[in-house]
């Protein structure tokens, strides 16, 4: 991430930080289908060494035994969902890089429709509002009660 | 003695930004044309001697002045010259002193090429743009002086970060922060209206070029930004949703709302007080992004107070910027015309549906970034937010906005019929339906999210063609005839449609690009080959050598395709021992529709080396898209419609729009 950090505005000097990347061919399972899933897993998982990385793209020491552990549960027959919430276990929530629905993050999770529900009622209520066309002149009073007349009659 | 005249020149600058701030508001309200007149000579002024302190800080990086704090901590003799001139603003001071450049070029240029901007609004506007360039001058002056000197001076610097030692690095600050900073002056223009009271066409026409123009910048530098760490990551990503990236892309979004609204002003003379809102929402937003890179608050929250001194001044002057524009944006906005109606169904409806959805995109980016914080603050759970949050709420919130940007300019001002516009976009609907089924038959495992984004893609760029054939009338006349029509179609018609196909092809890329990309590690021994997307692969060897002021690693990997020549890549890593660090230059073959990319990982200790193979399908067509979209805003630009002079208004409403009739 630091070169991440570099990257916008380039400008994140004195943070030197480890050329990052990825998984190692050694480290991998055997069985394609339970490393795909170790692949996915090490997505959601925060390197806590590195700034705004998974671990699946660093090449920290630290991200390199999550990697391992993740793939020793698997290989365990641990679920997706028991291996999360070991890593949960010993390292809190930080780790998780997709935030889980929780009351910590009911704001962060429900604001975003909140937006634009709330948008789009404003639009609706505002489209209400204008609905005259002003172009067309106003009825007169006379118009107004032969209109009424008409509506009446038929109504 | 140099370095002193820079020094001087700053300060003198601060003096003079602070005379630009208020003679010419004192003039504007007496009504004093030479006190008025003021503003533009000292916005001249000002940006000359932040030029010329510009030039004697790079003149102390060029010539390796170790005497000045800034270049023994960011440079090295042995650095080459490229990463010299660069790397000016590849520290915290240089890229300030960037800004600062930046902010006083656009008040120069509004004083050099407004003429025939009424002369109330021209001064208040370099009024406001000069007291921004005291806050940041003061900023800089007070918190990270450049020309801070040493004593007793270093034999040698320390060496810029070697992330930094980069061509990419040479062109996206400037762009970046051209955009970035750009946005002050259309903040500055919607508090001289502010002040004045009124917003109007012709307010707008003269707002239009500068937002387009900083909105052009800010275009580029993000998509260089993101060029740059896709070729220098080493693992083919090219956007992580990362605070410093997001940094610029909320101004990036509010800029694309402010750009659309500001055209509705021009045309329709209605949405003006939206448009000051997001005027001064936009660079609000350009500030908020500085404050969160440069002042540490995003390495943690501790970090950020341990030194919290360019924090602190920041968040005030965040405070004051933002703060004083809402503050008098309360006090000035009812009393603005109110704007002529339009039904919901209309060319402007669907920009404020665009508007709308930009923003809430925008301000789910910005809970994403700050939420971290906020929660950490608050009651201190620490907590990560990553981009899964992102795909899971920003994507959808502008998936319709998609959808909305085909159809709104198809749409009649004022009052629209969606169904005959509907009709008039079948071609691009059937496009939209039918590639995705297209692509799904050749690929089964296609996720639905793909399919979903391939149908926004082709409906963006189909829509758009159709469009145009419309406009040109093609169904109707002879081709010669249609095609001189197209021809002449007014340059914003042609930078509305050039910029909007780019959009599609964007999407494209990212589509294409994050669904069908693949992936081999694998460690080879010299000799050894993997194959990959029907390529093969062969590592012949791995050369060492020490240049420069780095050692390298480089391997020699000859590529073989059936039925095309065969090629050879270099895929290099390099070690820089003054600044002890890593960095991975990938290797990248690309034939406009996809690129092989290698990058070269540890070696094994064993003779072997870890390859990093990806083939990343469609992914250049993100950056032709955002190139699309850039080069867009520059024919729009160049629309002579923009740069009319219109009688100037002084003291009357009577301004109304032109060229209304198209576009």
């Amino acid at each position: 991430m630091i070169r991440r950090l570099a990257l916008a505005v380039a400008v994140a000097a004195g943070l030197a930080g480890p050329s990052a990347y990825a998984v190692e061919p050694a480290e991998r399972l055997a069985d394609p289908a339970l490393e795909a899933r170790a692949r996915a897993l090490s997505q959601e998982l925060r390197c806590l060494v590195c700034q705004n990385q998974s671990i699946d793209e660093s090449n920290a020491d630290l991200a390199h035994d999550l990697r391992v552990l993740l793939r020793q549960r698997l290989a365990a027959g641990d679920t997706d969902r028991q291996v999360l919430d070991y890593v949960v276990a010993r390292y809190g929530v930080f780790v998780l890089l997709d935030p889980p629905f929780a009351p910590a993050t009911y704001i962060l999770w429900l604001t975003p429709p909140a937006l634009v529900l709330g948008a789009g009622t404003l639009l609706v209520l505002r489209a209400r509002r204008r609905r005259p066309d002003p172009e067309l002149p106003a009825l007169s009073e006379e118009e107004r009660d032969r209109a009424a007349l008409l509506l009446g009659e038929r109504g | 003695m140099l370095i002193e005249i820079g020094h001087f020149a700053l300060v003198l600058a601060l003096l003079v930004a602070l005379v630009q701030g208020t003679v010419p508001l004192v003039g504007a309200s007496v009504r004093s044309r030479p006190l008025m007149d003021l503003g533009r000579s000292a916005a001249l002024l000002q940006f000359g001697l932040v030029a010329l302190a510009f030039a004697v800080f790079m003149h102390a990086h060029i010539v390796s002045d170790f005497s000045v704090r800034n270049v023994f901590e960011n440079s090295n003799t042995a650095k080459p010259m490229l990463y010299k001139v660069t790397g000016v603003w590849g520290s915290h001071e240089g890229s300030m002193m960037l800004w600062v450049l930046m902010l006083t070029l656009f008040g120069g240029l509004v004083a050099a090429i407004g003429r025939s901007l009424p002369d109330t609004l021209r001064a208040r506007t370099l009024a406001i743009q000069g007291l921004l360039g005291f806050g940041t001058l003061a900023f800089i002056i007070g918190t990270s002086n450049p020309f801070d000197r040493l004593f007793p001076i270093p034999a040698d610097g320390r060496d810029l970060n070697p992330l930094l030692q980069d061509p990419g690095l040479a062109f996206h600050p400037p762009f970046l922060y051209f955009g970035y900073v750009g946005f002050s002056i259309t903040y500055s223009f919607a508090i001289a209206a502010l002040i004045e009271g009124r917003v109007g066409a012709a307010w707008a026409r003269w707002v239009r070029p500068w937002a387009l123009t900083a909105w052009c910048g800010l275009t580029i530098g993000i998509a260089m930004g993101s060029w740059w760490a896709y070729y220098v990551l080493g693992w083919g990503g090219w956007w992580y949703w990362d605070p410093v990236e997001n940094a610029s892309f909320m101004p990036w979004l509010l800029g694309t709302a402010l750009l659309h609204s500001a055209a509705v002003v021009e045309k329709r003379e209605t949405l003006q007080r939206w448009t000051v809102l997001l005027a001064i929402l936009t660079f609000g937003m350009s500030l908020i992004g500085t404050f969160l890179v440069r002042s540490g608050v995003l390495t943690s929250v501790h970090s950020f107070a341990v030194d919290p001194t360019r924090g602190v001044f920041i968040l005030v002057l965040i405070a004051l910027v933002i703060g004083g524009g809402l503050v008098l944006y309360a006090l000035r906005a009812p009393g603005l015309e109110t704007g002529n109606p339009f039904a919901p169904v209309s060319r402007e409806g669907a920009l404020v549906l665009n508007n709308l959805l930009l923003c809430a995109g925008m301000a789910t980016v910005f809970l994403g970034t700050f939420y971290p914080l906020f929660a950490e603050v608050w009651n201190g759970v620490k907590l990560s937010v990553g981009p899964q949050f992102f795909d899971a709420t920003f994507v959808p919130i502008l998936a319709p906005g998609i959808i909305a940007m085909v159809i709104g300019p198809v749409l009649a001002w004022r009052r629209g019929n969606l169904r005959a516009a509907l009709r008039r976009l079948a071609p691009a609907g059937i496009g939209a339906l039918i590639a995705p089924v297209i692509v799904f038959a050749v690929d089964r495992a296609a996720p639905p999210a793909a399919l979903a984004g391939i149908a926004l893609a082709v409906w963006a760029m189909l829509g758009v063609v159709t469009d145009l054939a419309d406009r040109s009338g093609m169904a109707k006349q002879p081709l010669g005839s249609a095609w001189r029509r197209l021809r002449h179609l007014p340059r914003g018609t042609w930078g509305y449609a050039i910029a909007h196909f780019g959009v599609g092809v964007l999407i494209a890329g990212v589509t294409v690009s994050t669904a069908w990309r693949s992936e081999r590690i694998e460690t080879l021994h010299p000799g050894d080959s993997i194959e990959i997307a029907g390529r093969t692969l062969r590592l012949v060897r791995v050369t060492e050598g020490d240049v420069a002021n780095y050692h390298t690693q480089r391997a020699q990997i000859v590529v073989e395709r059936p039925g095309s020549a065969a090629m050879t890549l270099y895929p290099e890593r390099r070690w820089y021992p003054v600044a002890r660090s890593q960095t991975t230059n990938t290797a990248i073959a690309t034939n406009g529709f996809g690129d092989l990319y290698l990058a070269l990982g540890d070696p094994d200790g064993q003779g072997g080396w870890v390859l990093r193979a990806y083939y990343n399908p469609l992914v250049p067509w993100i950056w032709f898209g955002a190139i699309l979209a850039a080069l867009g805003g520059l024919v729009s630009l160049s629309d002579r419609r923009l740069r009319l002079r219109l009688p100037a208004a002084r003291g009357s409403l009577a301004v109304t729009s032109a060229g209304s009739a198209d576009n």
